[in-house]
């Protein structure tokens, strides 16, 4: 067990944990912080994707110990930025979601498509989003939420 | 406290809809109005009950800061219950709707279905069985709401008038909900009421945006995972690589000694027996489990292997098997010329559900009572497992249902399996609070699959180009058969399970001398209900031998359908008729190189028929565009039944792609993750989707499962135009 220090949505947090303990669990059982979902542990679903840096990134995949000074954002705080408000706000007037467990991945890396290319065509769309898993199946209101955040950037 | 109560009804509530009411102040000071199927000691039930800040038999809190509270009978996995329920209640209540909120209910009697007269989530029945119920909860608690004004104002009921949560009287006078409910908690429950015509809808009927999208925009939301509690332990289990093994030996010592571990112990299963790890936290308990070493002992078990298993059922297909409800012996092909005949073998494989959360269940066993909190979908069965399998009365658990990150049949077990889990690891550790996880691994590769499947079919057409003899046999495992299951003696007949047959045995068509048997062998390998059920590979071979008849035939395919569905499927007819009128302006923007697939099907009193728009470019399957025609009823949200079309064809059509197979090899299942059992990403998914609506006013009927059956045939249907191949064997390795 080490003490670390790692910046999660604006603040400095003390964690004490194995040095490879993925940031995906650290950020849901040690900081109670279960908006980052599990859903495969191997980075092929996405539903745990997080922003490093402004760079979307699979929790489950990240060892506590390699985070660093790098700044870790949630889905729990992305409304803060402009780009995730509008995100969410395009994802609740789509009506986007239906079991919803994916979907914090999914508006965590369509936040950071946007945040890098305001207006995505649909391939960039498709290149972003293409290896985030929604089992019920709503690519398509994805698809139209994020052109509508666009429309609103 | 006071409770006014209605005359009890002794007559079971599936025959009857007369129930009765009870009417109490809540703790909080909202009014409380909670509907009573009829259970036959409810008086003394509810006597007993401790009414808590909720009481687990309400259906509606009124706030006194106005909102408005809704009980869904039902678990939310995604299927829009949680907001079409509200919106039915808050209908009949003329509640404001932008105060209105949905609470998943407790495992309580008072919250069973009407109709099946337990608490499940089963066969899309949710607004099916609950739409009268739901309106019956909201015209009572205006009704009463309306009293206590009139009482107040000292007019009759019938000069007052509602809407937006507000009471309106003569003379302009007017109250919220809010300011009436101790008025309201005061009055006896009116037993009779008058349904709203259809005509003063104002949310039934009406696109509606679900009520749980912030939450889950937001990260806010609680999934059956996420479930806390101080001190809380996390248990994952170390389950035989085989179904049904047994742990010969094991050496816990190396996950013992790992910081954090609480114990580590062998468990039984339903089936065979395993090692359990207790730790403060998922991650330590997956390191403990690695840690352990464990002998298995899988002798005394069938290993099964796909391959020699699908040559099983490739032969068994061959032989005639058991008939299907009274069809008595299949007629003969002779006569029919051998150029007039199609021989068509079909295979499925296992399928995993795949559902995005993993199975979890969170149990705390305290000597004479037990809390449970579970996405499971029939809290009636799984609360009666827990409370017998720990030796306690039933309503000893409290069984609180959490929503869930999907479900498509995998948390409604014919075995209960997860819960007995559970128990075993309850009675170990008393007192602690322990969330049971299945890993991603753990949930591929631990069975409950759809059944692999094998289909003959043997056709003789007729001159005019339709089927004159149609010979069926299907093979695949039944889970229902000798299952115990409540299901079972409505579905297993005479031996023949119709989950297995459905698509076939029921499809709307006349096809002449129609004849199907099934064989239901046992396998070592645990199955279940997928999604659709046996439509996920009945209306697979249904709708692409229709297409390959109606291709030969020359005939459109939506018009050769027409032409065969029978007198009596109206709903298929209607769609159907549908689908072609929207077709022109759809065909028209079709391109060169493109093709198009058509699909019918009918699922639990719904019918939908489609048309699919795909292209394959140097092996790569896209599908463009879907044009979809539902009779779903009278639709009560029709945002959710367009979103549930789009979604539930993604899902439907996941079943084509090449790494959409559970496949086993000397008893061990092959796949572990999403890099090897890969359902559809955006990618494979359609780019557009129309969804059209039958208008209709008969009763409506659930949509959650039957736009699956459409996806996989449709799609198949427009590659065949393309490729001039007919894909019998899924998934499809070679386009």
């Amino acid at each position: 067990m080490t003490s670390y220090i790692i910046s999660i949505n604006g603040r400095s947090q003390t964690v004490t944990a194995d040095e490879d303990m993925p940031l995906l669990w650290v950020l849901r059982e040690k900081f109670k912080m279960t908006g980052t979902k599990y859903g495969c542990g191997v980075a092929a679903c996405g539903a745990c994707t997080v922003h490093v840096d402004g760079v979307a990134t699979r929790s489950c995949q990240l060892p506590v110990s390699a985070v660093g000074e790098a700044r870790v954002t949630t889905i729990e705080a992305i409304g803060e930025t402009p780009v995730g408000r509008a995100v969410q706000a395009a994802w609740i007037e789509t009506d986007v979601v239906q079991c919803g467990y994916c979907q914090s991945g999914q508006i965590m890396t369509a936040t950071a498509l946007l945040m890098e290319q305001p207006k995505p065509s649909e391939s960039d769309i498709e290149e972003a989003m293409g290896s985030n898993l929604c089992r019920c199946g709503t690519y398509l209101r994805i698809r139209q939420a994020i052109k509508t955040a666009s429309e609103a950037l | 406290m006071r409770h006014v109560m209605q005359p009890s009804n002794k007559h079971r509530a599936i025959l009857s809809r007369r129930s009765f009411f009870f009417v109490s102040a809540s703790a909080i000071g909202g009014l409380v109005i909670a509907l009573h199927t009829n259970q036959p000691a409810l008086a003394q039930d509810v006597a007993q009950t401790q009414m808590p800040m909720f009481p687990p038999d309400a259906f509606v809190r009124i706030q006194p800061d106005g909102r408005i509270v809704i009980a869904v009978n039902r678990v939310e996995l995604g299927q829009g219950v949680s907001t079409a329920l509200p919106m039915i209640l808050a209908d009949e209540m003329d509640a404001d709707w932008s105060r209105v909120d949905g609470e998943l209910a407790p495992g309580e009697d008072v919250y069973k279905d009407p109709i099946f007269g337990i608490q499940i989530v089963a066969g899309s029945t949710a607004i099916t069985n609950s739409f009268q119920q739901y309106r019956e909860l909201g015209a009572k608690a205006r009704a009463l709401l309306v009293a206590a004004a009139a009482a107040r104002w000292g007019v009759t009921a019938d000069d007052c008038r509602t809407e937006s949560s507000m009471v309106h009287g003569p003379g302009g006078k007017s109250a919220t909900y809010a300011d009436l409910t101790d008025e309201a908690a005061k009055l006896p429950l009116p037993e009779v009421v008058v349904l709203k015509d259809p005509s003063a809808f104002r949310l039934i009927g009406k696109p509606t945006r679900r009520l749980d999208s912030k939450a889950k925009s937001d990260g806010s939301y609680k999934y059956a995972i996420d479930f806390d509690s101080p001190d809380m332990r996390v248990a994952l289990i170390a389950r035989p690589p085989v179904f049904g093994g047994r742990v010969a030996s094991f050496d816990g010592a190396a996950a013992r000694a790992i910081s954090g571990v609480q114990d580590v112990f062998e468990i039984p299963l339903v089936s065979g027996t395993a090692i359990a790890v207790v730790a403060d936290g998922f991650w330590t308990a997956k390191k403990a489990r690695e840690a352990l070493v464990v002998e298995w002992d899988t002798s005394a078990v069938e290993h099964v292997d796909s391959e020699v298993l699908a040559a099983r059922y490739r032969e068994l297909v061959r032989t005639p098997g058991k008939p299907w409800q009274g069809m008595g012996e299949p007629s003969t092909l002779d006569g029919i010329p051998k150029d007039a005949r199609i021989e068509a073998d079909f295979e499925f494989p296992y399928l995993s559900h795949a559902q995005m959360e993993p199975l979890c269940i969170t149990i705390r066993f305290d000597s004479d009572r037990a809390e449970v909190w579970s996405a499971g979908q029939s809290p009636t069965v799984e609360r009666t497992t827990v409370a017998t399998m720990l030796g306690i009365k039933t309503e000893s658990v409290r069984h609180n249902v959490l929503p869930g990150g999907g479900g498509f049949g995998r948390r409604g077990t014919m075995d209960q399996h997860l819960e007995k889990e559970a128990v075993a690891l309850a009675k170990r550790l008393p007192g602690v609070t322990i969330k049971l996880m299945w890993t991603r691994e753990d949930d591929m590769r631990g069975g409950y699959y759809r059944p692999a499947f094998a289909h003959r079919a043997e056709i003789g057409i007729g001159a005019n180009g339709f089927p004159q003899v149609w010979r069926h046999v299907v093979a695949g495992q039944s889970f229902l058969l000798n299952s115990g299951n409540f299901g079972e003696p409505y579905l297993v007949k005479d031996g023949v399970d119709f989950l297995a047959v459905e698509g076939i045995a029921d499809c709307p068509y006349d096809l002449g001398a129609f004849h199907v048997a099934a064989h239901h062998p046992s396998v070592n390998v645990p199955t279940l209900s997928l999604r659709s059920i046996g439509q996920t590979h009945g209306s697979f071979v249904m709708e692409t031998l229709i297409e390959e008849l109606a291709d030969r035939a020359g005939i459109d395919p939506i018009e050769y359908r027409m032409r065969l569905v029978r007198e009596n499927a109206p709903k298929s007819r209607a769609v159907l008729k549908l689908l072609k009128e929207k077709s022109g302006a759809w065909l028209a923007g079709l391109k060169p190189g493109h093709g198009v697939g058509t699909a019918l099907s009918e699922y639990q009193r719904g019918a939908c028929a489609c048309l699919a728009d795909v292209s394959i470019d140097d092996g790569v399957l896209r599908v463009h565009r879907v044009l979809v025609a539902v009779h779903c009823g009278l639709a009560v949200n029709p945002m959710s039944i367009e979103s549930q079309f789009q979604g539930g064809f993604v899902f439907g059509m996941s079943q084509l792609l090449s790494k959409s197979a559970i496949t086993l090899k000397n008893g061990i299942v092959e796949q572990e993750n999403f890099f090897d059992y890969a359902p559809a990403y955006m990618p494979n998914a359609p780019l557009t989707m129309e969804v059209h609506l039958v208008e209709s006013a008969e009763p409506p009927t659930g949509v959650g499962e039957c736009p699956v059956p459409l996806a996989a045939p449709a799609v198949a249907n427009a590659m065949s135009r393309i490729t001039g191949k007919r894909y019998r064997k899924l998934p499809i390795i070679d386009i």
